[in-house]
């Protein structure tokens, strides 16, 4: 668990975060949201101290950060920025194992980690260990920066646009990834991005930043239901806050007994997928596969996506 | 004055070749026909190399051979080859001080480029660089007049000479080398906990390695000419040759000094420009 209690950084007379005060819990995606100069990567930076808090404390699992040399706080943590920040002239393997060399694995443990990472996101170990970071794709790199991050076991992840420089059909598949890796190893992650879509799709929380001052702290759900008026709102978007809302939950869950024509769709559309579908077929009911007919309605999508005004 | 701080302009020596593989993309289709010409093309430098060096050596330990060559430029009788001191001996102590004065130029110079990329040190960019600048500029002939009241005749004023002459490309290079290497490297190594010097000695030093070779290159490279003015006070170097041509007016001895310093200074240089190529499509994770 990190708690971030009245944390401010001062550049001059820029107070570049403004007593942000926020608890992230263990195991979640938190993302940091707003525009360039809202303070969100400097607010990351201070986790791990890349950047000294003017004011405020950060504390993880009840520990003072101010009181952990900086070395060994970051080996402790997962670092990923945008553009990924791989040596060039270190291979695939000798990247990954930056942190566990820092740290003093035995050799064995570490060739074993690199392996086993490579493998998880993909990538054949023999294939790609003694590679050069010049000689991956770009999406190759990003991969190989978050397994670099994740080499020492971390049990937080900090990433500062992780998906910024990759084009948008990598980008999606890189998110599902990062989504899946996360469920697997359980790491808590903080997302610094500029992206509101990107947010709703990875985070458990997003945190809305503006001018330094965190707006607002929430779920997706509640965010999109609920904005706090004026900036988040108008980032959330009056016109596809409804889409938004429905790419959140499954369409099982609005499922009703009953049968439609045409070919049933997954079990585990979204409920924004089963509308495309209803509106690409012109119809007010289709069906959705699962062991009894059922059905996913427009009335019933309509319903849920009202928002209250 | 400014030299050149940039890979391409730091460079002026450095001929301009057709990569290998550019060269094989343009071969003609019929590879039996092609293959001798290609490999001659690409072994030619290296056999020009050898037989350069053959030249100089069969020169410098057999001199009484070539004076055929040079009893043309000789007038009155006089000796076509300077025969005085032993040519290996003028060669060795020529090298000797060249070397010397590079290493420890290059040493302080590499110094200070890292103390000035320092955040510490940052405040002293602007005082180290017009020092730099000065023993660039003010004319080694002046270091030697200069030096020779303080540390007498020898070596040591030359040394000192060469040293300030060859400190220049050396710093510069080292702020250009350590100033290109990408941010989001530098940014990543203090994000995963390396400390100062590990980032220095991991990443930057490293990264850097390749532009830093070419100042040292360039220093070489200048000093092995600048060396001959060392014999003005006496000390052992390729200039007692050409000294001894303008003294007593001998075309010869002036062209003989000239060749092999030049000689020395092109393998030289084509030497440490191999060094560096490999050093740097290391630093730049090429194949392997």
């Amino acid at each position: 668990m990190i708690e971030i209690d009245g944390l401010s950084r001062r550049f001059g007379d820029v107070l570049a975060v403004d007593d942000v005060s926020m608890t992230i819990e263990r195991g979640s995606i938190t993302a940091l949201v707003g525009a360039s100069g809202s303070g969100k990567s400097t607010l990351l930076r201070m986790i791990n101290r890349l950047i000294e808090p003017t004011a405020g404390t950060v504390r993880i699992d009840g520990r003072d950060t101010a009181t952990v040399p900086h070395e060994t706080l970051r080996r402790g943590m997962g670092y990923v920025i945008q553009g990924n920040g791989l040596f060039p002239h270190w291979t695939v393997a000798q990247n990954i194992a930056t942190v566990p060399r820092l740290v003093g694995w035995p050799k064995a443990r570490i060739a074993a980690r690199v392996d086993a990472l490579l493998d998880l996101f993909g990538l054949d170990p023999a294939a790609y260990r003694d590679k050069y970071p010049a000689q991956l794709s770009g999406g190759q790199q990003q991969r190989v920066g978050v397994a670099r991050a994740l080499a020492a076991e971390p049990a937080v992840m900090l990433m500062d646009e992780p998906f910024g420089a990759l084009d948008p059909i990598i980008r999606a598949q890189a998110q599902r990834d990062l989504g899946a890796i996360q469920r697997r190893l359980g790491t808590t992650i903080v997302l610094v991005t500029h992206d509101m879509e990107e947010a709703i799709r990875l985070a458990d929380r997003i945190a809305v930043m503006r001018a330094g001052r965190l707006l607002q702290d929430a779920t997706p759900a509640a965010l999109l239901a609920d904005p706090a008026p004026g900036y988040v709102a108008e980032l959330v978007g009056a016109s596809d806050r409804a889409f938004r809302l429905l790419s959140l939950r499954p369409a099982a869950e609005l499922a009703e007994p009953g049968t439609a024509d045409g070919p049933p769709l997954d079990a585990d559309v979204s409920q924004r997928e089963a509308l495309g579908a209803l509106l690409s077929r012109g119809a007010d009911a289709v069906p959705l596969a699962g062991p009894e007919p059922r059905i996913v309605t427009l009335a019933a999508l309509r319903r849920r996506a009202e928002v209250p005004s | 004055m400014r030299i050149a701080v940039d890979r391409r302009r730091v460079d002026p020596l450095r001929p301009s070749r057709v990569p290998a593989g550019a060269a094989s993309d343009a071969r003609p289709a019929d590879p039996a026909a092609a293959r001798p010409a290609g490999l001659l093309r690409r072994a030619l430098p290296a056999v020009l190399r050898l037989a350069a060096l053959a030249l100089l050596l069969a020169f410098l330990f057999m001199p009484e051979r070539f004076a055929p060559l040079f009893a043309p430029l000789t007038q009155n009788g006089a000796p076509a080859i300077y025969a005085r001191t032993s040519l290996v001996d003028l060669t060795l102590g020529h090298l000797g001080l060249v070397f010397g004065a590079t290493l420890a130029g290059g040493l302080v110079a590499l110094a200070l480029g890292i103390l000035v990329t320092r955040p510490r040190g940052a405040a002293f960019l602007p005082l180290s660089r017009t020092l730099v600048q000065i023993g660039q500029t003010f004319p080694p002939v002046a270091v030697l007049a200069l030096a020779v009241p303080a540390v007498g005749f020898g070596a040591e004023p030359t040394l000192i000479a060469l040293f300030l002459y060859g400190l220049l490309p050396i710093f510069e290079n080292t702020l250009a080398g350590l100033r290109d290497v990408p941010a989001a490297a530098i940014e990543a190594a203090r994000g995963m906990g390396m400390t100062p010097r590990q980032r220095l000695l991991r990443v930057e030093l490293p990264l850097a390695l390749p532009v830093i070779l070419a100042g040292l290159r360039l220093s070489v490279t200048i000093n092995m000419g600048t060396a001959t003015i060392g014999s003005t006070v006496a000390a052992t170097s390729l200039g007692e040759v050409i000294l001894a041509g303008l003294q007593s007016g001998n075309t010869a001895f002036i062209l003989e000094g000239a060749l092999v310093v030049a000689t020395i200074a092109v393998l030289v240089h084509d030497a440490l420009l191999i060094l560096e190529r490999r050093v740097g499509r290391r630093a730049a994770g090429a194949a392997a």
